[in-house]
């Protein structure tokens, strides 16, 4: 067990945390704009593995990371626009057309994966940005100040999200259109514009969250998200639909989830219990997430699709 | 008329010794419809992969439905292939075996295969098949402790059975042979590609400098290994053109070896009750050099012993 409060146990665990917690801060950032809004899309892994599939072949076909990232901006963007049309203009059930959207985006992956590449093949990542003057820094710099430069973009989107939803005409709108349509309604504030705009920033964001996972592992696999969309989904509800609680739920996600890696690895957790441990990332979610539950409740609005008058 | 008799007698005298003389060599494959079923993609340069590259080798065209993590998507596939008639289905995968059971006694006509598994659950028409893993493990086991310069070799592995568990024990006690401190971490997951990820990012923090694993996932620790020059053993096919430059050789399953033999009593009227192993003795694991490393050819000597000791039996992997 003393080999677990060692500086390199440590700082892998802590930099794995937030490496492995990224994609899941930024797909449920997006989420969080969408269900401030009242509309659940389920579909957010569908569209992290289309926009990590994209991302992925662009750098593979370019070289460059930062085409293939705003290749998985454009799928997500795409994507958000038909969740939208779904969600807000048909009035589709949003549970089902989200599952929809998940198993399209599960199944074109793939096939899209299987007709253009065949087997898989390594691709340039992110490049890595060491802090002048904080990378140096003992313990610290290895855990927070030398990673890629899409984690340090990822952790800047947080306090712009809490801005753009708390400080902005726009977010005010969000918040109006997601408690009380008819009253945002009635006060001259499109309802459907607004759901169609957080529903594609939610699809952007997926997107992105796909490319960086994606490209930062430097491979494409079948499923390559594991289900990391739905996770991502449960963050929302964990962070009580605010930017600063979805981040302190994703990193105790990815946290506990390299510490489980780390204690494997340092035979801690035996072989016959690594399944089990395998779990304890989520079981540790859905106990905060029952325990926020009964302190925060959800937008009054949400997966309540809005007809003038109705 | 005595002429034409003679000339018929002939031609069915030089037919019967042609027949006689190809039988035991090569199986006649035209007509022979082979399905196959398979949890992960059919390019994953792993388990999946393995089987539809073996059918590929015995000149089949194979119709495939892979990616069926998802057990009842399997059955449906099984019981449709089974339906459409395909003369051998194969359902490649241990969790599919209870699908299996219900599946296989509606089609008394059609043969299965099952794999990795060493059970036919007493059936008329189910083949099993695995693979003795463990061995090519043990070999690479081997060479790893020689290669080690800290000292410390790490196993990613998926979950903790079958052919995983197999190969995973092997390379382990053939590291630990060569006294090498050689761990395994099991993700708990065969597709989490994150998850092997940070786990043999977890190694490498601890000056490991050889890394294997086992699965579908593990590409996402091979580029870890390549990032921080760790060097990698792979298994199930070769995975030298994940990373070059770091993998030093791969187990690499020939399933035709056995393919080639349920075929053959497939079409003499067999449709299973028999279990079959690959192995290195029957070649159907195969040790894989990647041929740009720089491997010395006293390394490739004690591969080679531990090859030969595992065949005579004087070497135990377990």
């Amino acid at each position: 067990m003393s080999e677990l409060f060692t500086q390199a146990a440590i700082v892998a665990v802590v930099a794995g945390g937030i490496r492995l917690a990224v994609p899941l801060l930024v797909a449920s950032l997006g989420e969080t704009f969408g269900q401030r809004s009242g509309v659940l899309n389920l579909g957010v892994d569908g569209i992290m593995l289309l926009g990590a599939f994209g991302g992925y072949y662009a750098v593979l076909q370019s070289g460059s990371p930062w085409l293939g990232l705003l290749v998985g901006i454009g799928i997500g963007f795409i994507m958000g626009l038909v969740s939208a049309l779904m969600a807000v203009t048909l009035k589709a059930e949003q549970g089902i057309s989200g599952i929809g959207v998940y198993l399209f985006g599960l199944g074109f992956s793939d096939l899209l994966f299987q007709k253009w590449v065949g087997t898989p093949r390594p691709i340039p990542k992110f490049p890595k940005l060491d802090i002048p003057g904080l990378s140096d820094i003992p313990w610290l710099g290895e855990m927070f100040f030398q990673h890629s430069v899409v984690i340090y973009l990822a952790f800047a989107a947080i306090p712009l999200s809490m801005w753009i939803i708390n400080k902005t005409t726009f977010g005010m709108n969000i918040r109006a259109v997601g408690e009380n349509p008819e009253a945002a309604d009635s006060l001259g504030v499109s309802v459907s514009r607004v759901r169609w705009s957080t529903v594609t920033i939610g699809g952007t964001l997926a997107g992105i969250a796909g490319a960086i996972l994606a490209i930062d592992l430097g491979i494409f696999q079948q499923n390559i998200t594991n289900a990391q969309g739905f996770i991502a989904i449960a963050l929302v509800y964990f962070g009580a639909w605010r930017p600063l609680g979805i981040m302190l739920g994703a990193l105790l996600y990815g946290l506990v989830n390299a510490l489980v890696l780390q204690m494997k690895v340092l035979e801690i957790i035996p072989p016959d219990w690594s399944d089990i441990a395998a779990m304890t990332p989520a079981i540790i979610t859905i106990l905060a997430l029952v325990v926020v539950a009964t302190r925060f409740s959800p937008p009054s609005a949400l997966t309540k699709p809005f007809t003038r008058g109705a | 008329m005595r002429k034409t008799f003679i000339w018929v007698a002939l031609f069915a005298a030089f037919a019967l010794i042609a027949a006689a003389c190809g039988g035991d060599d090569e199986v006649d494959v035209s007509d022979f419809r082979v399905a196959i079923v398979a949890p992960s993609a059919s390019n994953d340069l792993a388990f999946t992969q393995s089987i539809v590259d073996a059918v590929d080798a015995l000149g089949i065209d194979p119709a495939v439905t892979d990616g069926t993590f998802v057990v009842e998507d399997a059955a449906a596939a099984i019981r449709g292939y089974a339906e459409e008639g395909y003369d051998l289905v194969i359902a490649h995968g241990s969790q599919y075996g209870g699908s299996l059971v219900e599946i296989a006694p509606d089609f008394p006509e059609v043969s299965f295969a099952w794999g990795t598994a060493a059970d036919t659950f007493g059936l008329d028409n189910v083949y099993s098949y695995e693979a003795a893993s463990d061995e090519g493990g043990y070999v690479m086991g081997v060479m790893a402790a020689e290669l080690t310069e800290t000292g410390n070799i790490g196993v990613v592995g998926p979950i903790e059975v079958g052919d995983a568990k197999l190969y995973v024990d092997g390379f382990l006690n053939g590291a630990r042979s060569g006294g090498a401190n050689a761990t395994a971490a099991y993700t708990g997951s065969f597709s989490d590609v994150a998850a092997a990820s940070e786990t043999a990012q977890a190694f490498a923090s601890q000056d490991v400098d050889v890394l294997s694993g086992t699965a579908q996932m593990v590409v996402g620790a091979v580029g870890v290994a390549n990032d921080v020059g760790i060097l990698w053993f792979g298994t199930q096919a070769n995975q030298t053109e994940l990373a070059p430059d770091i993998v030093v050789a791969s187990q690499v399953y020939h399933w035709e070896v056995i393919l080639e033999d349920i075929i053959q009593n497939v079409q003499d009227g067999q449709l299973g009750g028999e279990v079959y192993v690959i192995t290195l003795e029957n070649e159907g694991l195969v040790i894989e050099y990647n041929e740009d490393f720089d491997l010395s050819d006293d390394i490739k000597d004690k591969a080679e012993e531990a090859i030969e000791g595992i065949k005579d039996g004087s070497i135990s992997t377990g």
